[in-house]
């Protein structure tokens, strides 16, 4: 194998592309991480300590900044809590009625049926901020604002999510299985529910998690929708409220807590379900 | 018999208008309804003065004329391009060195798994909390400043978000970190697509890795290479969070200074929520909507062309 190696690979050797390409992985891992390794050690040092420069080492103001920032102004309790019940809701209405979407247009002919598949591919990548205007103002108009409501509902119609759906389908779940169960006399809803969603569980999970991440970060239109009451508002928006305020009045150490508080649980989740993301992202991919 | 059968399968085919149903609702109600009163409002004028709201009057095509005799809509346009080719060169070329290098057998790279770990996460971190962040670390007082000035490398500590350029390359770098990864997994996707029998007779020939790279994989790869380009320059229209919090909504690192950093979608949420110049904010929306509409067509011929 080595000596067929050496045969083949004129220019650069083997070893050679071996190790720059080790050089540039390593250098770019630390791109990706630096930050958060600086953030974690300035999360843990008090803001006297914070103003003398930048240390390696961890303080031992963890604590303290947890507790400052527990009584700090910003309602940051509240807000966790209300992004992980939006992320939440979004997660579950968007997979399962996506999943419901794909299964119309995957084991059913009617007319209209490619159109309709036709149009929601091609509406996929067009962003909801372009229809943010009407979307406030209809909010608006229907006495939603400064509710959930207007975040969470507008996830069961997700082209994307439907289209990775559509995909896992063809893929996995053969018609024979929906007529079998015809015969046996299941009824419709009850075959989607019974027999196609435990089925689709992995591409589920998949989604469910990237609806989940997108919600949870998402900053545009709760900014627009939650304006009044702090204690509904979302962290994203508590974010952008501490970047607001006069910053150099804060405790830093607070500020970086906060910061802190608002990627970590994303970054803990990710790296236990890290190889199930990975796949997914290459699995939502066009075909080459 | 036969029709009986006919008919039976008829009328479970009426479920699928059933299952369809939710997401027809959510989408003409959520998405449809506000998409065309955006057009309708983009022809009117209406605006809050300060006390009362203006309108709304028809001004037929008023506000686009207004919008385009205006020279601010180029700026916007301009700091939006230049911020996303500013992170787009670099994220295309290392993620297509990476993507050749995770695909290519021959490499043995060890710990994989844990690169591509590593490199897709900032991809979900909250782009809000990681400009802010980001706002922090580079501040005058910052620990990026005093890790330079410990090292030497600089006299004295540099203010990066109060000068135009350090400002954009930042949202540029940002928005390089956050999506190299995502477009590495893509390309790989795409490069353990190719037959490996082309690998295999170009390697009997005597080719050399940087011919099999640029001869055989980049031309194979053209079709995800437009898709990456095209999904990322609407991703890039809809640049927001980060330039946002960083300069607090101003999108001007320099105070009193020329607007430099302030995106399309920074200044359509200011005319949504500071100013509530709804007739101007449809108006933009309406040229971002053809924009991304064009763009998003091509997406789908691309992605449906081999079908």
């Amino acid at each position: 194998m080595q000596a067929y190696d050496n045969r083949t690979s004129k220019g650069l050797g083997i070893g050679v592309r071996r190790i720059i390409a080790y050089i540039v992985l390593i250098f770019l891992t630390f791109l990706c991480l630096f930050w958060f390794y600086v953030l974690f050690i300035n999360a843990t040092r008090s803001n006297a300590n914070l103003s003398k420069g930048f240390t390696p080492l961890p303080g031992g103001n963890f604590l303290e900044n947890w507790k400052n920032m527990r009584e700090g102004k910003l309602p940051v309790f509240n807000g966790m809590l209300n992004s992980f019940f939006v992320a939440s809701c979004s997660a579950i209405l968007s997979t399962y009625f996506s999943t419901m979407t794909a299964f119309a247009i995957h084991a059913y002919n009617f007319k209209f049926k490619n159109a309709i598949f036709t149009f929601i591919l091609m509406i996929m990548t067009i962003p909801t901020q372009v229809t943010a205007l009407g979307f406030i103002r209809l909010v608006d108009n229907m006495g939603l604002m400064n509710t959930f409501i207007p975040l969470i509902v507008p996830s069961i119609a997700a082209p994307v999510c439907f289209f990775y759906m559509k995909q896992y389908m063809e893929s996995t779940l053969p018609l024979a299985f929906i007529e079998a169960a015809r015969i046996d006399g299941s009824s419709e809803f009850h075959t989607f529910n019974f027999i196609v969603l435990p089925m689709m569980k992995p591409a589920i999970a998949v989604q469910a998690i990237f609806t989940f991440v997108g919600s949870w970060n998402n900053y545009f239109t709760p900014a627009l929708v939650l304006t009044s009451d702090d204690k509904k508002k979302t962290l994203p928006i508590l974010i952008a409220q501490l970047r607001a305020a006069d910053w150099l009045k804060f405790d830093m150490g607070q500020v970086y807590m906060l910061i802190a508080f608002s990627i970590f649980p994303v970054i803990v989740v990710y790296l236990l379900l890290s190889r199930f993301i990975v796949q997914g992202v290459a699995l939502g991919g066009v075909k080459g | 018999m036969d029709k009986k059968k006919k008919n039976k399968v008829v009328s479970y085919n009426k479920w699928g208008y059933v299952f369809l149903l939710p997401f027809i609702i959510v989408y003409l109600v959520f998405q449809m309804i506000p998409l065309f009163s955006t057009i309708i409002y983009s022809f009117f004028e209406y605006y809050d003065d300060g006390l009362d709201m203006v309108g709304p009057t028809f001004k037929g095509l008023g506000n686009y004329i207004k919008l385009f005799a205006n020279g601010d809509l180029f700026i916007y346009a301009g700091n939006t391009l230049i911020m996303w080719i500013l992170g787009f060169i670099p994220q295309i070329i290392v993620s297509l060195l990476l993507a050749a290098w995770f695909s290519n057998p021959r490499m043995r790279l060890k710990c994989a798994g844990f690169f591509k770990t590593v490199i897709y996460l900032p991809n979900l971190i909250m782009a809000s909390a990681f400009a802010m962040l980001f706002f922090t670390l580079f501040s005058k007082g910052g620990p990026v400043n005093s890790i330079l000035l410990d090292l030497g490398w600089i006299d004295e500590a540099y203010a990066f978000l109060d000068h135009e350029w350090s400002a954009r390359g930042l949202v540029a770098f940002m928005n390089f970190l956050m999506w190299f990864g995502n477009t590495t997994i893509l390309l790989m996707a795409g490069m353990m697509g190719i037959d490996t029998a082309l690998f295999e007779a170009a390697e009997v020939d005597g080719a050399t890795s940087t011919q099999v790279f640029f001869r055989i994989s980049l031309p194979l790869l053209r079709p995800i290479l437009v898709y990456v380009l095209i999904t990322s320059l609407i991703g890039g229209l809809q640049m927001f969070d980060v330039p946002q919090i960083l300069t607090k909504g101003t999108g001007n690192p320099l105070m009193g200074s020329r607007l430099t950093t302030m995106t399309l979608i920074m200044n359509l949420n200011r005319h949504l929520s500071v100013s509530k110049n709804y007739g101007m904010a449809g108006t933009l929306s309406v040229l971002l909507f053809i924009i991304t509409a064009i763009l998003s067509f091509l997406v789908f011929k691309i992605s449906t062309r081999k079908d």
